[in-house]
This record gives C-alpha cells, sequence and structure tokens, in this order.
C-alpha cells in the first residue's frame, strides 16, 4: 500500500490540477471535485485493481469505476492521468476544441479509463449494476464502484436503480453518494430536502455506511475497506461521504458557489497559495 | 409481376421472440431485459431456458437502459424488451447518453408501435419513434414488415456491433417473406419491379403496398416496390435506382410524416434526383382507440390510400 503521506501528496496535487484546469479555460465545477479528491486518490491509487497503462473499455477482471455526477470531471481527469491512463500534459487541453477531455466525461473520445458518458444526472447507478451483472455471469468476483451527486439522488432514474440493485441481490456494487449538502441553486435542504439519505437507502433494502470525515484521507480509506468488507453479501452498499465543496481552498469551501464558477487570476493565485506543489504541475 | 403469398398471419413481436429464442443457444453473450411486458414481447421462451441471462427490471425502463449499457462492458450483448413508446419517448436522454453517445451495444426492441396497437388508444401509439431514433448519431434503425423478417432481423443485429433500434408490433399480419431470407441491414429489397412509381414502404404497410401495386397493375399502373426495412442507415442507391427508372415516390409508413422514412427519402430526392413524392403517413395527429384496420382507414393508411397517392404522384410528374 502507498503510505498515507504520499497519498495526501497526490490529493493536493490533484486540487492544484482540478482549479488550474478550471481557470486555464474559464469555465467547469471546481466544488464538487475539490470536495470528493480523497474519495478518487484512495479509489484509484488505494481501493481498485485496474490497469492504467493497458486500458481494456471491457475491464474484465478489474474492479470498474463509474462517475454518474459527471459535471465533477476535473477530478477524475486529475486522478486517472496521475494514475498513468493518459499523459498528464493532456490535462491542458481540458474543454477545448479537439479535446479528449470533455466538459463532461465521454468514451466518445476514446480517453483511456472512460467506460460510459455522464453529464445528464441520475443514470450512472443503472449504468454500474449492469457491469455488476456483467461481472457476475462471468464469476469475475472484481467489484465496480459508482460515485454519485446528493442532488443527484432527486432524479428518479436512482431511485429505479436502488430498488432493483436491493431486489436482484447486486451485492458487488459499492455506490458513494457524495453528501456535501450543495447544489446549484443552493443547499440541497433548501432547494428541495431529502430528509435522511441512510434511512432511504436501508428503506431501499442497502447495507449503508457513513464517511463522516470525507475530506480526511485515513477516514475515507477506511470507510471504503469496510464497505468492501459488506459487499458479497446478498446486498448492495450504499456510502454517504460527507464532504465540503471546494474543499481545500479556503474561498471556496462549503458553499454551492464554486459549484460551476473558475476562479479568475488573483483567486488562483490564492487557491494554488494554500495547495503544495507536490508533483509537479501538469 | 410477382405474386406474394401469406404463409399464416402471424405477429411480428412473435418474430422477435422466435428470433431471440434462437439467440439464447446461438450466441452466449446475448442477454435480454424486460420491463414488465415478457409475455407482451413474446420474450418467454428467452427467459424460460437463460434465467440467468433474462433480467426482469420491473415497470423502470430508464434503469433498464441503463442497466443494458453497463452490462455491455465485459461484452455482453443486452437485447431491452417494451413497448415502443416506452422503448423511445419515455427513455430517450438515457438512450442518448449512456447508449447512443457511448456507443454501446444495446439492441432496442420495441413492440406495439404505431397505430396498430388498436384499442389501447393514443398514450400508448407512438408514432415518433422512427424519427426520435434515427435522429441520433450511430443509431441503426430498423422497422420489420413481418413475422419472418422480424425474426431474421432480430438474429442480424446481434451480429451488427453498434446501437439498434428494432421496431415491431403487435397484430397479426401477413407472413409473406421468405423463412430462410437472410436479413441485412441497410438494403432495401425490391419486391415489385415497376416502371411508372415507385413505392417505398415500411413495416406493416410494406403487405399494403405489394396489395396496392396489384390494385394499380390493374388499373395497367406499373408500381415497384421497395421494402425499406432499414430506416438508417438509408439505401439511398435503391432509390435512385428506382425513381431514375419512374420518376416519381410515394413513402408508406406506420410513422408521423415528421421524422419518417418518407422524410428522409425525401432528403435524398431534394439533393440527388428531384421528382414529385407523396407521403402515406400520419399527419400530424395522435392516434386513438379502434382496430388495427380501422385506424389504418381512419388515418389514410389503407392500402386505397398507397394507390391514390401513387395516381398523385403520377399526376404530377
Amino acid at each position: 500500500m502507498t503510505e498515507i503521506k504520499d497519498l495526501q501528496r497526490i490529493c493536493s496535487q490533484t486540487r492544484r490540477d482540478i482549479v488550474r484546469m478550471v481557470h486555464a479555460v474559464q469555465s467547469g465545477h471546481p466544488g464538487g471535485s475539490l470536495g470528493c479528491v480523497e474519495y478518487f486518490v484512495a479509489l484509484y491509487h488505494h481501493m481498485m485493481e485496474h490497469n492504467a497503462e493497458n486500458f481494456d473499455p471491457d475491464g474484465k477482471n478489474e474492479d470498474l469505476f463509474f462517475l454518474s455526477n459527471g459535471h465533477i470531471s476535473p477530478v477524475y481527469y486529475s486522478v486517472l492521468s496521475r494514475a498513468g491512463y493518459f499523459p498528464l500534459e493532456e490535462l491542458s487541453s481540458f474543454r477545448k476544441l479537439n479535446t479528449r477531455l470533455q466538459g463532461h466525461p465521454t468514451t466518445h473520445e476514446g480517453l483511456p479509463g472512460i467506460r460510459i458518458a455522464s453529464g445528464s444526472l441520475g443514470q450512472g447507478m443503472s449504468v454500474a449494476i449492469g457491469a455488476a451483472l456483467t461481472k457476475k455471469l462471468g464469476q469475475d468476483s472484481h467489484l465496480v464502484y459508482s460515485l454519485h451527486g446528493d442532488g443527484e439522488l432527486q432524479e428518479g432514474q436512482i431511485w429505479e436503480a436502488a430498488m432493483y440493485a436491493s431486489a436482484k441481490k447486486v451485492d458487488n456494487l459499492i455506490a458513494t453518494v457524495d453528501a456535501n449538502g450543495q447544489q446549484i441553486d443552493g443547499a440541497t435542504d433548501d432547494v428541495l430536502p431529502m430528509g435522511s439519505i441512510e434511512a432511504k437507502f436501508k428503506a431501499f433494502g442497502w447495507e449503508t455506511l457513513n464517511i463522516e470525515k470525507g475530506n480526511d484521507l485515513t477516514s475515507v480509506i477506511e470507510g471504503l475497506e469496510q464497505a468492501k468488507a459488506l459487499t458479497g453479501k446478498g446486498k448492495p452498499v450504499a456510502v454517504i461521504l460527507k464532504t465540503d465543496m471546494g474543499a481545500g481552498v479556503d474561498f471556496m469551501a462549503g458553499t454551492h458557489k464554486w459549484h460551476g464558477i473558475p476562479p479568475n487570476d488573483e483567486q488562483l493565485e490564492l487557491a494554488l497559495g494554500q495547495l503544495e506543489e507536490t508533483l509537479g504541475d501538469y | 409481376m410477382k405474386k406474394y403469398i401469406n404463409l399464416g398471419s402471424k405477429d411480428t413481436r412473435s418474430g422477435f421472440g422466435a428470433g431471440l429464442s434462437e439467440l439464447g443457444e446461438s450466441n452466449p453473450n446475448v442477454v435480454a431485459l424486460c420491463a414488465d411486458l415478457t409475455g407482451s414481447l413474446k420474450m418467454n421462451a428467452f427467459a424460460d431456458a437463460h434465467p440467468d441471462r433474462f433480467f426482469q427490471v420491473g415497470i423502470a425502463e430508464a434503469n433498464m437502459m441503463g442497466i443494458a449499457a453497463g452490462l455491455t462492458i465485459g461484452g455482453k450483448i443486452p437485447f431491452t424488451g417494451t413497448f415502443a413508446n416506452f422503448s423511445t419517448g419515455r427513455v430517450y436522454d438515457q438512450i442518448r447518453q449512456s447508449i447512443a453517445y457511448s456507443g454501446k451495444n444495446v439492441k432496442i426492441c420495441a413492440s406495439h408501435s404505431g397505430l396498430t396497437l388498436g384499442e389501447d388508444g393514443a398514450t400508448h401509439q407512438i408514432l415518433e419513434d422512427i424519427g426520435l431514433m434515427k435522429m441520433l448519431p450511430g443509431m441503426t434503425v430498423i422497422n420489420t414488415c413481418d413475422f419472418n423478417q422480424t425474426k431474421a432481423a432480430t438474429i442480424a443485429i446481434a451480429e451488427y456491433d453498434g446501437p439498434v433500434y428494432l421496431r415491431f408490433g403487435r397484430p397479426k399480419v401477413a407472413n409473406f417473406t421468405p423463412e430462410d431470407q437472410k436479413f441485412e441491414i441497410g438494403k432495401a429489397l425490391k419486391l415489385q419491379e415497376g416502371t411508372d412509381v415507385t413505392i417505398a414502404a415500411t413495416g406493416h404497410l410494406v403487405w399494403k403496398a405489394l396489395e396496392a401495386a396489384e390494385e394499380l397493375a390493374a388499373a395497367g399502373i406499373q408500381a415497384e416496390v421497395l421494402n425499406y426495412h432499414t430506416i438508417k442507415p438509408l439505401d439511398e442507391e435503391a432509390l435512385l435506382e428506382s425513381v431514375a427508372k419512374t420518376g416519381a415516390l410515394v413513402s408508406a409508413e406506420e410513422h408521423q410524416m415528421a421524422g419518417g422514412l418518407g422524410e428522409s427519402l425525401a432528403g435524398v430526392l431534394a439533393r440527388k434526383h428531384p421528382c414529385p413524392q407523396e407521403f402515406v403517413a400520419v399527419q400530424d395527429s395522435f392516434g386513438e382507440s379502434g382496430t388495427p384496420e380501422q385506424l389504418l382507414l381512419k388515418y389514410g393508411l389503407s392500402t386505397d390510400a398507397i394507390v391514390k397517392a401513387a395516381k398523385a404522384a403520377i399526376a404530377r410528374k
């Protein structure tokens, strides 16, 4: 296992990548991306068995990950690239014409690491279930992970999928909800209060697990390890990951305002001043 | 003129069921999903023979499309089954993003298309599905005419790598294409040779087009009949070769004129061979309850309507 210290260095660099990417093209979604850095780094650098060097779209005998809330593509691209899926310098093409790093992730341009397009919300859990079923049919014991926004849970398809996964015992699936309590128009509790997310998944027949400190790497790793231990027991596993939107950059943290707004030059410098360059900028 | 014989009326959905069953035996990667319409889609035989490869998703079509997309990751070939309305309009965004844009090898198989589902009425009679699906980049759109062709098409699309929309229907209709005819995606079939007018039909209206050609022949008009089972990719060559002879076209389909086969053909004519065209299609309206034959008559999709359209197209030459 890579030392926590090393993973923390990746986290810091990933945050730099995120703010630099959205700044460079003056568009994109820094808030949710920053909040999910620890989750992504834990997943790709610790939890998952995966083959970055020889990307196989079918992903047989690998763990798979599906990003359902595709707008947090900056963190996804940074982590994929630094895990070895594609050259680091390609991060500078984010959202630009002819790029493989589209605003929302897609298979269309053949970017290694991506297995489904996402952006229109609510679809990723169904896709993850399908991939998990294929693993079961092929006697492949690897796991399928998916990530969803908490605001995304307002989409009805999520609950169709949640009902199916427990009814059909899709127990090789760990669906994580980024519970940052924010969505575009404000706090989720103001836009459309959802009550207890955990109670909802429990009521749908899922095994649930909370990670209270979603921006603490050790907590995230421990939580995901526990989630993994819950798989294979007849129930899908939901992880409620409590994060701070914009985590790591003080003026972006804890508010919906940086959901889809890039920093200007001055704000970029302020942000980078708070984030150590550990592995070298792209 | 060539004589076509009804080998015994059957529903096209049963052709799908028969094809799927055959695939169940021949191709272990074929899996099937259904949203609580297993009997209506004639998927029972596959479900019974291959319970591990059949996924009953309940009344949740959006989830079904997403699961189907996911099943392709690892090499499965999913066939989804529900009514045409719930296979397209209800789940358009799921198909667009998770299947079409993602280039997933999903076969969207849709029964009860068009007016001929009959008494259930307009809520279920989708007449816009061909248009919806042909607009999606990379989507293949097929609308078969009888039992044998639907069975053959079902088998053929498993061999093709890419998303496909396969449209068929509920009522028993004439079964007249040869049982052993191999289905070639994108290749229109010439059913009658003629020199005066081309009738390009798809789905249930192919048989009506053959009936119309007989009536026209009795009036001394030689109609060429083309079976456009594939709307996308469109066989432009077959159309151009035919209208070069006939100089007039009738398109016939159980679909809105907007977005249908006729519009696709008109686009080819406008670009490459302008000539008169008449459209036998639903004219910007919803359907209603009734028997299939009553509905086809009321909405101008009858044999007689094709005959009249052929004469009108010829008159405009």
